[in-house]
């Protein structure tokens, strides 16, 4: 798979580190009431779909940022990469 | 029709012309006491020991494929119970007793073959996690032994014990360990459950859950609706795409795996040999093909088919093994889709649904669970009880703090 990094151009899927589901950007307040219920959900369920997924990928050997890749889990197809920096904001979880 | 010497010799000196198909090929009925999502070795072994153990009762397989056409036909057929952690280990070692009798059990040729397992270490640290892992085998009555470097090379002189990275220091040994015939267990499985009544329906894709009043009523199908009590679900790698018929997300991630056959060689390896720090494992199957692989790709995947750099780590791993395996030619390789949970470990466990019941998250290492998952989940089914082997395989584990993590990685599917 070749990952096509926003900032640094087409790099090989094996210079990256994978996480799982772009999900996990949202973790939740660990302050807030009610934090457990939803940290075990977050921690430990996910919707792992046959299809269009978005997922964290880490450029370890690269320049050690964290993408938001939307791939198809049945094809192996990349059809979107994303900071995850960018998309976290934009998504309201950052200033 | 039973099986047996007499029969092969008997049916050689007429043509061959008295044997029949193993297993009829029924239209669904509109309704069943139980049905069984996944015709696979799980699947399969749950309605054979759920029509034999356990009750009379109207019992359907529905499977989207054909039989065997998911993990129980794609896997490297390594049985072993070499577990280390109390939630684990009774359970496998129930399956290695279940695999020690199975065959007379099903009256069906499985090539159960207690050929030996090695698991390799390289340093002192690693000898000492070989030895606990040993005792709390032989604690649980399983066999362990503790092989020294000199007891390694003379079972497999050919392996690199000097590499400069992992010099072999020694190896766990499971002598009962070994390797089983993949699709024959599905096979004979399948045989043996068709033979007490149960209705093994292939192509039949379930598409949906009827479910009213939190009471499961039956499954959508490709072949229309049918009607159950209750529903027990083991598809594998497709569980959380079942499950979410249901409304339920799952603690799992599907990924694939890759294995690989080599051209047929003289005999060469009799038992298996496992090298993890290599990402490395190889037996050699009765037609001569080393049979291995190595890790999982590592990101989600339903494709069934893997990429290249797992390729080349496989076989970077075999060449530190034993390098002489650098002449031989690969023949085929393939993926499977594994269900990989949170911690490494199954759930076979009722849901908050009445009447619905999931068996999944079996990882890389399901297949030498398959006697004893499908045992204790008609246990499950049947008595709405767990059976004693499996109480630690639930649902709630997670949100309670008491995970089976044999490797200790945590939530991260793609670690263990
Ligand atoms: C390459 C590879 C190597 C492996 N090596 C080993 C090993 O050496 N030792 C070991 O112990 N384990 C090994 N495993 C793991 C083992 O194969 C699996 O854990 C085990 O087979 C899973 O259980 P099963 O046999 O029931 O799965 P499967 O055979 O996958 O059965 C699930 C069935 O459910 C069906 N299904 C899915 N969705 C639906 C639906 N909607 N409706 C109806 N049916 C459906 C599928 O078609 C499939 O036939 C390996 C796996 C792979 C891929």
């Amino acid at each position: 798979m070749i990952i096509n990094h926003p900032l640094l151009g087409p790099r090989d899927a094996q210079e990256f580190i994978y996480l799982g589901d772009a999900a996990l950007i949202h973790r939740p307040d660990g302050m807030a009431e009610g934090a457990l219920e939803r940290f075990i959900p977050y921690t430990y369920l996910r919707d792992n779909p046959a299809g269009s997924h978005r997922e964290l990928w880490y450029h370890e050997q690269g320049d050690r940022s964290w993408l938001v890749v939307t791939r198809n889990t049945t094809t192996h197809e990349i059809t979107a990469v994303e900071m995850a920096r960018d998309v976290a904001r934009k998504e309201g979880r950052s200033k | 029709m039973r099986y047996s010497g007499f029969k092969v010799i008997a049916e050689a000196l007429t043509g061959h012309k008295g044997w029949k198909p193993a297993w009829r090929d029924p239209a669904p009925q509109a309704a069943y006491d139980y049905i069984i999502v996944g015709g696979g070795g799980h699947g399969l072994a749950t309605a054979y020991y759920l029509a034999k153990e356990f009750q009379q009762a109207r019992i359907a397989v529905l499977e989207k494929g054909w039989i065997g056409g998911g993990n129980v036909g794609r896997n490297t057929t390594i049985v072993r119970s070499n577990y280390l952690l109390d939630g684990n280990e009774p359970f496998y070692e129930f399956s290695m007793k279940l695999w020690e009798g199975l065959e007379q059990d099903f009256n069906y040729n499985a090539m159960v073959s207690q050929r030996g397992i090695i698991n390799l270490f390289h340093t002192d640290a690693q000898r000492d996690a070989a030895t606990r892992r040993g005792n709390a085998m032989i604690m649980h009555g399983a066999d362990a032994e503790l092989l020294n470097k000199e007891q390694v090379r003379s079972l497999y002189p050919f392996l690199n014990f000097e590499n400069a990275r992992f010099p072999i220091k020694g190896a766990l040994m499971q002598r009962r360990g070994g390797t089983v015939r993949h699709d024959a267990v599905a096979w004979g499985y399948a045989r043996g459950a068709d033979n007490r009544g149960v209705d093994i329906i292939q192509n039949c894709d379930v598409t949906g859950m009827r479910i009213e009043n939190g009471r499961v009523l039956g499954v959508e199908t490709s072949r229309g609706f049918i009607g159950a009590k209750k529903v027990g679900v083991a598809v594998a790698g497709s569980s959380s795409r079942v499950m979410a018929h249901a409304g339920m997300r799952l603690p799992m991630e599907s990924h694939v795996l890759q294995a690989f056959v080599s051209e047929g060689l003289k005999p060469l390896i009799d038992g298996v040999i496992t090298y993890g720090a290599g990402h490395f494992y190889v037996s050699q199957s009765d037609k001569g093909g080393l049979v291995f692989g190595g890790d999982i790709d590592g990101y989600n995947s339903y494709a069934q088919r893997g990429n290249l750099p797992v390729v080349e780590d496989v076989a970077e791993g075999g060449m530190s093994l034993m390098p002489m395996i650098g002449r031989a030619r690969l023949l085929r390789m393939w993926g499977g889709i594994m269900d990989m949970s949170m911690d490494g470990s199954p759930i076979i466990d009722k849901t908050d649904i009445e009447g619905l019941y999931f068996n999944g998250g079996w990882c890389y290492g399901g297949f030498k669970a398959t006697p004893a998952s499908g045992w204790v989940f008609a246990h499950l089914l049947a008595k709405d009880t767990p059976h004693s082997t499996a109480t630690a395989y639930r649902f709630d584990r997670f949100a309670k703090g008491l995970m089976i993590d044999e490797k200790g990685q945590g939530a991260q599917p793609n670690l263990h």
